[in-house]
């Protein structure tokens, strides 16, 4: 039987480092092919024009750049672009590029699939096929098109990064590291729904802003958005979340989806006002887009607007996100679905 | 998550093809349906498994499945009696009191509610497990037994007499009814959850009365 190819993409200057020695190269080549990776961006081994040929050579018999393109990709009308690339078992991941005047925003997967169910979102539906490899991560932010123009990268697409840990945290690593992408901490969002352990992790060994998914303060009510509530319940997340120094830089948000009749009432205002007490946070509000066989309806502008201004008369920084390419299936999970559903 | 505390395994037995049952003393507390983290050393990364025991019994039971390639458990199986494992405090809010519900499961989804089974909390439920073999269908004596026609075992991929043949999807979508007053436990893969969660919901069971738990 062949022997499965390694990829270079997305291994760390450490990985690297062993990579080199297994095959008898000296230990500068690491730092060099790190730099054709993540730097000059070369797709093929034999880029590397710095490396001898005997080391390329060594280097092609064992191992592929591992870089793959995207498979489709879905452009809205506000430029908002969600591009399919291909993931385990014939099934698909989703990256969405959010272009604004400013800002230009990838929003990445991080599993292909989600073991959390929640009530509200359509990844669950595809069940759970396995995590990414921080290669298969990173391979998002650079085989996009728009690579040179982002700015922010969040952890917001399918899946729960922090089921991942280590692949995301690997994937930060080289976000991040000089021998990297060279990106600043403050330029990336993590969001998870709260898998205490993990979520510890990051804050002690990233710098990166942390997102956290609320979407209700009341136990048995989030717990029915969420199962994950029955293992870590929010007390546990915000409690993790006070117990830790974060320093002036470091953001933490809490998203926030409203539904219509469920999660606005002013015993919620007062609810939130209180759990997030004496956190330095802001509430993002996203409107909910109904998904296919949930029970849950979207609000209307207003209630997103009097919602926002009751939460700012209690002290809490409160933005609503804009909905964007809600023409092409933007919720998470929607698209990859209907691309894996016979036609 | 506070210190791992070390237990001494006092058997771990292969009850189907590639899934184990382990056990060790009971030195805590616990309410049926809750979880706890294990590592095979002090300083890892405990992975979480429901208790599939009951809350009065002298012995915790785990049941787990081999996942090849896996951090734990290609380790975990090879264990033997007297050998130690390091088991976090339980925790967990996946919850069922005595009032009457329908418990769901599939593979080792099963373990939470063995645990409130062996915890005497079954008089009024009804538990409908469904594995891809009946050698997967664990604790089917017992449940038996006790449970008599409230108890449901179906397999997907053998026909056998006495078990119903087909996904539990398939079967709760066969019931002419579904009382949507009552609660409905869901305990499996992700897939099972949200699939028949989507069709409760579509039956007319309020979402309020539907309860997942996480299946890591």
């Amino acid at each position: 039987m062949e022997e499965k190819r390694d990829v270079l993409f997305g291994k760390t200057l450490k990985q690297l480092e062993e990579v080199v020695k297994k095959l008898g190269l000296p230990r500068f080549t690491a730092a060099q092919i790190a730099d054709w990776l993540y730097k000059k961006e070369v797709t093929s081994i034999e880029e590397m024009s710095n490396l001898s040929r005997d080391a390329r050579g060594k280097l092609a018999a064992r191992f592929d750049v591992g870089l793959s393109g995207p498979a489709k990709v879905q452009v809205s009308v506000d430029g908002t672009k969600k591009y399919l690339f291909r993931a385990l078992n014939g099934k698909f991941i989703e990256t969405a590029y959010i272009p604004e005047r400013k800002r230009h925003t990838l929003c990445v997967s991080s599993q292909v699939g989600c073991k959390m169910g929640c009530l509200f979102c359509f990844t669950a539906k595809q069940g759970f096929q396995g995590n990414l490899s921080a290669g298969e991560i990173l391979n998002q932010i650079r085989s996009l098109p728009e690579s040179d123009l982002l700015t922010n990268i969040v952890y917001m697409g399918m899946g729960e990064p922090f089921d991942n840990l280590d692949g995301v945290m690997q994937s930060l690593e080289i976000l991040t590291a000089d021998f990297g992408f060279a990106m600043s901490p403050k330029r990336i969002t993590v969001s998870t729904i709260g898998i205490v352990p993990a979520m510890k992790v990051f804050l002690e060994q990233s710098t990166c802003h942390l997102a956290v998914s609320l979407h209700s303060p009341f136990e048995e009510e989030r717990r029915r958005l969420m199962p994950i509530e029955h293992v870590y319940s929010l007390n546990d997340v915000l409690e993790a979340i006070r117990s830790f120094p974060l320093g002036k830089q470091r953001r933490i948000s809490f998203e926030y989806i409203v539904f219509k009749d469920l999660n606005h009432s002013p015993k919620h205002v007062k609810e939130l006002a209180r759990i997030l007490n004496g956190i330095r946070c802001r509430i993002n509000l996203l409107r909910f887009h109904p998904v296919p066989g949930t029970p849950l309806n979207a609000p209307d502008e207003e209630t997103l607007v009097t919602f926002k201004t009751a939460l700012e008369s209690k002290g809490l920084v409160t933005t609503i996100r804009k909905s964007r390419g809600q023409d092409i299936y933007a919720a998470c999970g929607l698209l990859s679905t209907k691309e894996q559903q016979p036609g | 998550m506070k210190a791992l505390k070390q237990s001494t395994i006092i058997s771990n037995l292969e009850t189907a093809p590639g899934a184990y049952v382990l056990s060790f003393p009971r030195s805590f507390a616990f309410v049926p349906g809750q979880v706890i983290g294990i590592a095979m050393k002090p300083d890892e990364k405990p992975r979480l498994y429901s208790i599939a025991s009951g809350n009065q019994e002298a012995l915790v039971r785990i049941l787990y499945t081999v996942k090849p390639g896996g951090k734990l458990t290609p380790g975990l199986a090879r264990l033997q009696a007297g050998d130690v494992i390091y088991t976090s405090e339980p925790f967990g809010g996946f919850i069922c009191g005595a009032e009457k519900a329908v418990w769901v499961a599939t593979g080792t989804g099963i373990a939470p509610f063995a645990s409130m089974f062996y915890s005497g909390l079954s008089v009024n439920k009804v538990l409908i497990h469904g594995n891809r073999f009946a050698s997967g269908l664990y604790f089917l004596d017992d449940f038996l037994q006790v449970m008599g026609n409230r108890y449901v075992p179906s397999c997907t991929r053998e026909a056998v007499e006495g078990i119903y043949h087909g996904r539990v999807l398939k079967y709760l979508s066969e019931l002419e009814q579904l009382d949507p007053l009552v609660k409905y436990y869901l305990c499996g893969s992700a897939e099972m959850v949200v699939d028949v969660r989507d069709l409760l919901i579509e039956r007319g069971v309020p979402f309020e009365n539907v309860v997942a738990e996480i299946f890591f």
